[in-house]
């Protein structure tokens, strides 16, 4: 039995700074005045996010043989609360997503996801950069950087208005592989990841904003400055080329947000993927009224790897996905 | 053979692309939080040795190439062929020719146990154990009670391969070295 390795995948030493980190965040909330919550993992929605594989499982349940869903994120369940009339929140969540293994993703990890009511996007942007300082003291200033800047910086392209053609091509050139019928969305999420992200937060923590409005997912959107496009009221933290976090505007209205969740199900079945559960339960919050508030979701794994200095997320979890 | 997808890419996986074997070296998930997930693969062409870079779509998937592992000790050479024996017993050998051998040909020792790698049941590669103990057959004479930190020098082995190595070191002395980086880790 020797050769099965059932040793931990982050250190005993790393475990104690990683509790370190855990009870920091811990105070900063509770020195903010926001409530810790806990909330079920297993949902009777999931995420119809194209791009996220829920998984799910059939429990025994007093209304019987049911089909729950991991989360994917505490998202639905927390937005539920502050319709109850919970105020500002957050959460340590342990979040599930299939297929995501790697030096960046663990099959399970650990959202850190808050919610402030009454919140601009700009208020939510310094309170995250408040908490990220907070772990990672020597991160170097803040820079707000237009995700339209970052493309016209380093491709040359306006992200916005592009070619289709030209921006598929690009996307193939940079991979080193066909993107020649990929929908515009997954050309520039490849640029971002493979030329954009890398150059990201180093010596200052990048805060990313004014998202192409079809990459809105539970955000509002709202009209570009500069010439009345639509962009998507987002924000995202980069740090030494790692994507810590995810920030909204968030979407109050349930009429939108079903709608939504029925367009998601249709290109899901588009690309051969199964329909996901719509989480009705937050549709009717939000037709109860969800105060307009802005909320944001950060990777604690990515971050404490960061604070203490190791190359993957599973050099600081206790036990890793194995990969083999 | 089976066809592997990206979620099953890790490294030691043997698939095939562009028509020939490679070896999967690192795989890393490239994926926005909302977006289109991509595999970001690095591969050793086992043919050339190459190492190339490329990206593949979540889903996208790769025939696996038939490509086995034996373990072979070293013989002999006839100058023209390297011949090889399995060591399962089976005493089955195996002539391998220049091409196949590359570069570990400068580690070639008798009676140690190689890695051979067959493709279709042809030999396409051999690799050295990570470490190999090699006598020194030709280097300056050592430098009499330098024996702490400081320059090195050249050193022939047996098997032909040069090695940088303290200036204590003596010719006719064993020394152990890491064939992957060419470099002397000690005495034997």
């Amino acid at each position: 039995m020797n050769e099965i390795d059932w040793q931990p995948t982050a250190t005993i030493e790393t475990l104690r700074q990683r509790a370190r980190c855990l009870a920091k965040i811990r105070r900063f909330f509770a020195e903010h005045g926001v409530l810790e919550v806990e909330t079920p993992i297993l949902g009777h929605g999931g995420s119809t996010d194209l791009h996220l594989d829920s998984l799910s499982l059939t429990a025994t349940t007093p209304a019987g043989r049911e089909r729950l869903w991991l989360q994917t994120s505490p998202e639905f369940h927390m937005k539920r609360l502050l319709a109850a009339g919970s105020g500002p929140i957050f959460q340590l969540a342990r979040s599930f997503r299939d297929g995501e293994v790697g030096r960046r993703h663990n099959l399970e990890f650990t959202m850190l996801e808050w919610y402030r009511p009454g919140f601009s996007l700009a208020n939510l942007i310094d309170e995250t950069e408040a908490l990220v300082r907070l772990l990672l003291p020597d991160a170097g200033s803040r820079r707000l950087r237009r995700y339209r800047e970052l493309f016209r910086d380093h491709l040359k392209i306006d992200p916005f208005t592009v070619a289709q053609t030209d921006l598929r091509n690009l996307a193939s050139e940079h991979g080193n592989l066909d993107m020649s019928d990929s929908p515009r969305d997954d050309c520039l999420d490849l640029l971002m990841s493979l030329v954009i992200e890398p150059t990201l937060g180093f010596e200052c923590i990048d805060m990313v904003i004014d998202y192409p409005a079809s990459q809105a997912a539970l955000a509002r959107r709202r009209c570009d400055p500069e010439d009345g496009a639509e962009v998507a009221a987002r924000f995202e933290v980069y740090v030494q080329g790692l994507e810590l976090a995810n920030g909204y505007d968030e979407l109050t209205d349930a009429n939108e947000q079903a709608t939504r969740f029925a367009a998601d199900n249709i290109e899901r079945k588009k690309n051969g993927k199964s329909p996901v559960d719509i989480d009705v339960r937050l549709v009717a919050a939000l037709h109860a009224g969800m105060p307009a508030g802005s909320g944001v979701a950060l990777g604690v794994d990515r971050l404490i790897q960061l604070a203490l200095g190791k190359q993957c997320v599973a050099e600081v979890m206790a036990f890793a996905t194995p990969v083999s | 053979m089976a066809n592997y997808s990206t979620n099953e890419f890790k490294a030691g996986l043997k698939v095939m692309l562009d028509g020939d074997p490679c070896n999967i070296v690192e795989n890393e998930l490239v994926k926005p939080g909302k977006g289109q997930a991509f595999s970001r693969v690095k591969l050793r062409n086992l043919n050339t040795g190459r190492v190339w870079e490329r990206t593949f779509k979540s889903g996208e998937s790769l025939e696996g190439a038939d490509v086995l592992d034996l373990e072979m000790e070293y013989l002999y050479t006839d100058g023209d062929m390297w011949y090889f024996m399995r060591t399962d017993g089976s005493f089955e050998q195996y002539p391998v020719a220049k091409k196949a051998l590359g570069d570990t040909e400068k580690w070639l020792k008798e009676q140690v146990a190689y890695t051979v790698t067959l493709w279709n049941d042809n030999i396409i590669g051999v690799t050295p154990p990570n470490f190999i103990e090699l006598e020194v057959t030709e280097t300056d004479p050592g430098l009499k009670g330098d024996t702490a930190q400081g320059g090195s020098k050249p050193a022939t082995l047996s098997s032909g391969a040069v090695v940088k190595v303290p200036l204590f070191i003596n010719q006719g002395e064993v020394l152990k070295v890491d064939t992957r980086s060419g470099e002397y880790v000690s005495r034997a």
